[in-house]
């Protein structure tokens, strides 16, 4: 019985011990803020496997002529679709796959400086209240992910110079 | 005592306190403007300093000057006289490696704030500086840019307001106490205490002060109806006006209008006395300066940087 009770033991405190550890895997995302503006990104409006279950998978880096001719990636450009995306979802480097709306996790294997700043609120625009419940927006409801950088804008007009009051 | 009541060279006999009561009446009435002489005009110009008004005193004069600006713009106006949260002192944040001068914030500002248009009034200015030069060279800085797009190339902006110092010197230069800072750090003006001297303009070392020339001209179904007392409610002819934080918007808990303006997310605002707040953060983790540190005057207005755009 003493060793039954030994074995109970050791085994309660793996099994702990393993579900601590799943946790803390999942505690990284601590922090993340809970009232965020989506976008249209979830895996049900990226159904790429619709046509791609039927094509050959190809990783060679190529000019995109029959379709997504529109995406002209500006952003790490050594890497290909297939090193972010599978399926209908995103890829991170370890293989693991996410969805679509939670780009961060993806983003944040770089830029994981700026992921830290967009938590605490200080990349990227809040709204809603200063002492309750602020409005967060995901990466890419800013940034266009193949071209993160954001193009020029027309500035409003510029403030009445003194010498043209009349 | 016969000699009390005197007669005059018109044969009216008087005597002495009936004499003096008409003339303070006279003296009271000749002060007062004649074009409105409407019942509550008395009550405007006997109105007292704002704060030595009760809450009750406060409401009269408040129900009266939404009355006033109602019926002057012809729209319904409700002026909020909100107070201070206690233990909140608002500070606010500009990453100065994110601003590309667009310019939304200004006019963000103006809409929210019941600016005048013409003659124009801008509470914010945009500077824009050449990027490797002398560092802020304030003197050199273009305000009046006009490229087709923003951000150009080898510049940086610099959004500059109301700096809502902590030892602001235009409260120290006003003769009548009609700007004063307020217990959550936002320096106010009461626009009926202000007799338009411009000491403060001459005393503010950012230039954040603006004078009403002529009576603010604001398309009627532009003017925002949802005011402050010492904010956004509609101005009179000679009286200055200044950035407030949008203190109609910041007491009631929202961000100011230029930080939901903002397209790149360059503005940031909070509670300074928070230790969990962006503003706080911000404070003690990133490359921090206030604009002319030098003089004391203590602003609240953090520019910081997260990194230059590669």
């Amino acid at each position: 019985m003493k060793i039954m009770g030994k074995l109970a033991v050791i085994f309660s405190v793996l099994f702990l011990g393993g579900m601590f550890f799943l946790h803390s895997s999942e505690a990284a995302e601590e922090g993340v803020p809970k009232l965020i503006i989506t976008k249209p990104g979830t895996s049900e409006n990226h159904p790429c496997s619709k046509c791609h279950k039927y094509l050959s998978v190809n990783k060679t880096k190529r000019k995109l002529a029959a379709s997504h001719s529109n995406i002209i990636l500006k952003h790490a450009e050594d890497r290909w679709c297939l090193d972010c995306h599978e399926g209908d979802k995103l890829k991170l480097p370890s293989g693991q796959l996410i969805d679509y709306d939670k780009p961060y996790i993806l983003c944040k294997q770089c830029h994981g400086t700026v992921y830290k700043d967009w938590k605490t609120g200080i990349h990227g625009k809040l709204t809603g209240m200063w002492d309750g419940e602020k409005v967060y927006r995901l990466c890419t409801t800013c940034h266009d992910p193949h071209q993160p950088r954001f193009k020029q804008i027309q500035p409003e007009k510029p403030p009445m110079k003194p010498s043209d009051i009349k | 005592m016969s000699n009390k009541i005197r007669s005059n060279p018109l044969g009216i006999k008087l005597n002495r306190r009936t004499f003096l009561k008409g003339a303070a009446a006279g003296i009271t009435a000749s002060a007062l403007p004649f074009q409105n002489a409407e019942a509550f005009i008395g009550e405007a110009f006997l109105q007292k300093h704002f704060k030595e008004m009760t809450d009750v005193e406060i409401k009269g004069v408040i129900e009266r000057l939404e009355k006033e600006a109602s019926l002057e713009w012809r729209k319904e106006i409700h002026i909020s006289a909100a107070k201070a949260k206690p233990g909140v002192k608002f500070g606010y944040g500009l990453d100065l490696s994110r601003c590309i001068g667009c310019r939304k914030c200004v006019s963000a500002c103006v809409r929210e704030n019941n600016q005048s248009r013409t003659p124009q009034v801008h509470w914010i200015s945009v500077l824009r500086f050449k990027k490797g030069e002398k560092w802020l060279d304030l003197e050199n800085s273009e305000k009046y840019y006009n490229p087709k797009e923003v951000p150009e190339k080898d510049f940086f902006y610099m959004p500059v307001q109301c700096q809502q110092c902590e030892d602001p010197p235009c409260v120290k230069v006003c003769p009548t106490q009609a700007t004063w800072k307020e217990p959550d750090g936002i320096v106010v003006i009461d626009y009926n205490w202000c007799i338009g001297c411009r000491y403060c303009m001459a005393a503010c070392p950012y230039g954040a002060r603006r004078f009403n020339w002529a009576k603010p001209n604001i398309p009627q179904n532009e003017l925002n109806a949802e005011t402050h007392y010492l904010g956004n409610r509609p101005r009179y002819k000679g009286v200055v006006e200044k950035c407030t934080f949008c203190i109609q918007r910041t007491r009631a808990g929202k961000y100011p209008a230029c930080v939901e303006a903002c397209p790149v997310g360059a503005r940031k605002f909070g509670n300074l006395l928070d230790p969990k707040s962006e503003i706080r953060y911000l404070i003690e983790n990133k490359r921090v300066f206030r604009l002319k540190e030098d003089l004391n005057t203590e602003p609240k207005f953090y520019y910081f940087f997260t990194g230059w755009q590669v």
